[in-house]
């Protein structure tokens, strides 16, 4: 950069520096109310520390329930989006056809619309055709949206390694399915295991379209949302959170780390 | 068994047509038949009524729904206020995104740049309801928020701006300007990447060349750089936009109660049970954000994407 533009890199960094604290702050004030022996209000500062709510949040049964719930739903889902995205990824990969464009916008629109409009449609469908909502119900719903992670993920990993060795194998006598077994998965496997992680967060974290596609099971954010709304013990909703956290940001870091690996050099 | 599935392989790796027809289907079934399929049957059913005696749906084409929605001037109030708060969401979240970008693309090092886009990606993608439920903690009457004023002896400001007609309330948590906080905190991030990815593509020949020609660092910035990041700009509009229109849990969780689209849409389908009056409802964020698509693909924001 050139000298000259020094003007006003200190109101930048000021900038930047107060618009990381704003976008931070409030997911570490969270983890801290875990801890608070305040049990009615949100006090502040907290009168006293305890890890008793982590105790009592284990021997909840309805939170155990949407946990493993949202466990289910999640890992499904993840395992049809993997198949459908990669199935669609190979095809769309391997040639140029007509609807390349088309395949893109499909895969966006479910979460480019908002949330309500997936959601009430969904709905609208499944009560027309008399389908009982279920645990199925709400893993249709997940499915549909959790596929843009494995799509863009695997896509953009075979757009990046070389065609030649595919033919390469063809030359030296591979079928197929070999090609696939040992060339193509691969080389494409961190990058399926990106988009799983991704899909998974996206699952467990999902509210919108999930309380229109749920009967009368709560999955975590809907558990979550319940009891915003009619609180029974506050600081156990606090741990439930802190849980939340945790089970969205690991994937997210694991996701980061896997398909950063490969933007270095590898070509 | 294996050799089957060899012959079946083979078989298909000499039929291109086939294997892409067949490696696509499980896909255009599923987006096309049930997500398309739904969408469709949402449009299908905003064209049908509801008996108001029995409360049964009447399979019958007619226009009634789309009448009852605009005949009502809460509707319309409903709809004002949504688009308002989507708008000025979108705004603002602009002007605090892009000096933050602005920063990553330009300024941070090598070492600095992937901690700054992970301190990026990482709120983006964690828990949205846990974002929501930390900002009540935040504003609550007794919460952290209150006794950072109060230490600073600031109290009575925030009394003067929930002072405010319209914007303010009893308190934080109760308020536009509280929900306004909540929405520009949760889809910053969205706004911030798309505007820092813009910007990183501009080559910084072109920076040189403005200088060269004698163009100061403001003109450069006006000419050159701007209108490069602004298909970024609008790129991360689509986000705040869309995610604001259709959102119905921030209003739920803080704000005064006053309907927005999403809360409408909601209590439409599900207590009232009128859902083609729902549906009818459901068609006006699609329509808002079909016509800002085609505006930001004008605007070349879906290479910016």
């Amino acid at each position: 950069m050139p000298s000259k533009w020094n003007f006003g890199t200190i109101g930048l960094k000021l900038a930047t520096i107060l618009g990381f604290l704003f976008i931070h702050i409030p997911i570490f004030i969270i983890i801290m109310y875990a801890f608070s022996t305040d049990e009615k209000t949100f006090q502040f500062p907290l009168p006293g520390f305890t890890f008793k709510w982590f105790g009592v949040a284990w021997d909840r049964n309805d939170i155990w329930e949407a946990i493993i719930l949202s466990s289910q739903v999640a890992t499904i889902s993840t395992i049809l989006a993997i198949i459908l995205g990669t199935l669609a990824c190979l095809a769309v990969y391997r040639s140029k056809f007509f609807g390349r464009e088309v395949i893109s916008f499909l895969v966006i629109l479910p979460i480019a619309l908002p949330g309500i409009v997936t959601g009430i449609s969904l709905r609208s469908a499944m009560s027309l055709f008399g389908i009982p909502f279920s645990t199925w119900t709400i893993v249709i719903a997940h499915a549909t949206f959790c596929i843009v992670t494995v799509y863009n993920n695997v896509l953009a990993r075979l757009r990046r390694s070389s065609h030649s060795m595919v033919e390469a194998s063809m030359d030296l006598g591979a079928n197929p399915w070999q090609t696939f077994r040992f060339v193509i998965l691969p080389n494409i496997a961190t990058a399926l295991l990106a988009g799983g992680m991704l899909s998974f967060a996206l699952s467990f974290d999902e509210v919108i379209v999930t309380t229109f596609t749920a009967g009368q099971q709560s999955t975590v954010p809907i558990w979550m949302l319940t009891e915003f709304i009619r609180p029974r013990q506050r600081p156990v909703t606090n741990v439930v959170a802190v849980f939340v956290i945790l089970v969205t940001t690991i994937p997210i870091l694991v996701a980061y780390y896997l398909t950063k690996e490969d933007e270095g050099g590898k070509k | 068994m294996t050799n089957a599935l060899d012959k079946f392989f083979t078989f298909l790796f000499y039929r291109k047509g086939l294997a892409i027809f067949l490696l696509l289907a499980p896909l255009l079934i599923w987006l096309g038949v049930v997500y398309l399929g739904s969408l469709f049957t949402l449009l299908i059913q905003s064209f049908f009524s509801i008996d108001s005696f029995s409360g049964v749906i009447k399979r019958e084409f007619t226009l009634e729904s789309y009448y009852d929605l605009f005949r009502q001037s809460t509707n319309w109030d409903i709809i004002i206020r949504t688009t308002t708060m989507a708008f000025t969401v979108t705004v603002v979240s602009a002007i605090i995104a892009f000096p933050i970008a602005y920063y990553m693309a330009m300024y941070a090092g090598p070492k600095l740049k992937p901690v700054l886009y992970l301190g990026v990606m990482l709120p983006l993608w964690s828990s949205y309801l846990v974002k929501v439920y930390s900002w009540k903690l935040i504003m609550a009457k007794e919460g952290i928020l209150t006794w950072c004023l109060q230490e600073l002896g600031l109290l009575h400001l925030l009394d003067v701006i929930l002072s405010i007609p319209v914007i303010g309330g009893t308190s934080l948590s109760f308020s536009y300007i509280g929900m306004f906080l909540v929405f520009v905190y949760i889809w910053l991030p969205y706004m911030i990447l798309p505007i820092q990815a813009s910007l990183e593509r501009i080559p910084k020949s072109l920076l040189e060349a403005s200088s060269d020609l004698g163009g100061g660092p403001a003109q450069t910035f006006r000419k050159v750089v701007l209108p490069l990041a602004f298909p970024g700009v609008v790129a991360g509009s689509i986000f705040t936009f869309s995610l604001t229109l259709g959102d119905y849990i921030i209003p739920t969780i803080i704000g005064n109660s006053s309907y927005f689209i999403g809360m409408a849409v909601y209590t439409h389908q599900g207590t009232a049970g009128n859902i083609p009056l729902a549906a009818a409802f459901s068609m006006i964020p699609i329509i808002i954000m079909m016509v800002y698509l085609m505006i930001a693909k004008r605007l070349g924001a879906f290479d910016a994407l």
